[in-house]
Parts: structure tokens; sequence; C-alpha cells
């Protein structure tokens, strides 16, 4: 029964974590596991390159910069996981958020959450993601293939997401 | 009462200022929010009431409505954009 974060400047491997989760719990009949990842380019450049995806444009991102709120970030984590116990009887769960500069491709943030069955699993990693996206105090930079620096704004389609939650 | 602010991502970069001991007579969030942005020049222009501010009183996020306490840490900053 293990609830634990990781914020960290170094990448993580997604076995390893999930090996760790379920150790030795024959209880568990069900991982689930999300990995968010650096996309080159930002929405509204995604849409107008739809033509030609391979072709960089003005706004490719060339690297994306996570800043957090060190002893916040952890403890507000570590809440959204004792729910996600309490809410869907998970057995155990994991969360890895890197910080720093990363790059296209890079990974950013795994959610890994075991449980006796898979309805429970897949929820509570989908809930842990939801609260991620719009309750832990992180903030991201992009640097631009321009060489603009522009900070990642929030979007209300997270904020809807979450909703869905509260019923 | 005197108050441990932080600042972070854009308005830490408006502000040049990652933190600040304050001392204030404001009684919220709220307040000291509106008693800092007076101060004026980069101070009204990260923290004016046009922009969207999340806050945070000794590392819970908090409403503006939250009741200030001696010793608390406060922290401003942007909606945030993780995961």
């Amino acid at each position: 029964m293990s609830f634990t974060v990781s914020i960290q400047l170094e990448d993580f491997d997604l076995t390893t974590e999930v090996s760790s989760l379920r150790a030795a719990d024959p209880g568990v009949g069900a991982v689930c596991s999300f990995v968010g990842t650096v996309r080159e380019f930002d929405a509204k450049t995604a849409q107008a390159t739809q033509a030609n995806s391979l072709a960089p444009s003005n706004d490719s991102i060339i690297s994306l910069e996570l800043e957090h709120y060190p002893g916040m970030t952890e403890s507000s984590i570590l809440k959204m996981m004792d729910q996600a116990r309490v809410r869907f009887g998970i057995n155990a769960a994991r969360v890895v958020h890197r910080i720093g500069v990363l790059k296209p491709m890079d990974q950013i943030v795994l959610v890994a959450v075991s449980a006796a069955h898979r309805g429970t699993s897949f929820q509570a990693c989908e809930y842990l993601m939801d609260y991620l996206k719009t309750q832990a105090p992180f903030w991201k930079k992009e640097q631009t293939i321009q060489g603009q620096a522009r900070w990642v704004d929030a979007r209300v389609s997270d904020d809807v997401a979450m909703a869905k939650w509260s019923n | 009462m005197n108050l441990k602010v932080l600042y972070f991502a854009s308005i830490r970069e408006t502000l040049g200022l990652a933190q600040e001991s304050v001392q204030t007579h404001t009684k919220t969030v709220g307040e000291l929010r509106l008693e800092l942005s007076q101060r004026g020049g980069l101070y009204k222009e990260a923290l004016s009431s046009d922009k969207v501010i999340r806050t945070a009183l000794n590392q819970n996020m908090c409403f503006e409505s939250e009741q200030l306490i001696e010793g608390a840490e406060v922290a401003f900053f942007p909606p945030v954009t993780g995961g």
C-alpha cells in the first residue's frame, strides 16, 4: 500500500516504476499507467501545420522549462493520491513529475496506479492526471525555435476535465 | 503581522523577485494582494486585479477571502500548468 511522489530533474523508467509499484502484492489485478511527454508544437501551431506535420514551424518548441513550488508540490500531490485512494479504493499509486529544462519527446510525468480491478485503476489514473493538470503547482515555459520564451497558459479544457469528478 | 510572500513563474519574472518578508495590517489574502499592487510599478503590473492569479496560504491553495495568519507563507502564482 504505497503512495509516493518524486519531483525530479532525472528521467524515469516506466518498467522500473511499475515493477516497484506492484511489488509482491498478490491482491493487485490491474496496473494502469500514464506518461506525459513534451510535444514539439503547441496546440495552436499543430492545427496550422497539419498539412505538413514534419516541417518545423516558427512556433516549434525547442525546450520546455518546468518550475514548481518546492514543498507544496509534494504535499499537494500526496493529498491528491490519498483522495484517489479513498474514492477509488486503489492499492497503491506512484507519481513522478520532472522539473527543469526538457526537450521535445522527453518524458514529463508518470502516473501509475494499482488496484484489484481494471475499472478502478483506469478511473484513478485519469483522476490523478486531471488533478495534476489543474491543482499541482507547476508552471511551464516554452522556448520557441524563433528564440521567444513564453509561459504556457492554463487551459479551460483542463478545468472542464477536473469538473467531471465533482458529482 | 509578518508574512513570507513567494512569487512564481511570470509573476516572479515581472517583479524580478522570488520572495520577500512583508509587514502588513491587512486581514485576508485578497487585501494583501491589493496592498502589494498599490506599491505601484512592477507590483501593479504583476498583481493588478485584472490579472488571473492563484493564491496559497501555508502551501494550501486558498481563495482570496482566506484569513492571514502571523508568520504565514503566502504565495501568488498564475494558473498552474503541470502534468
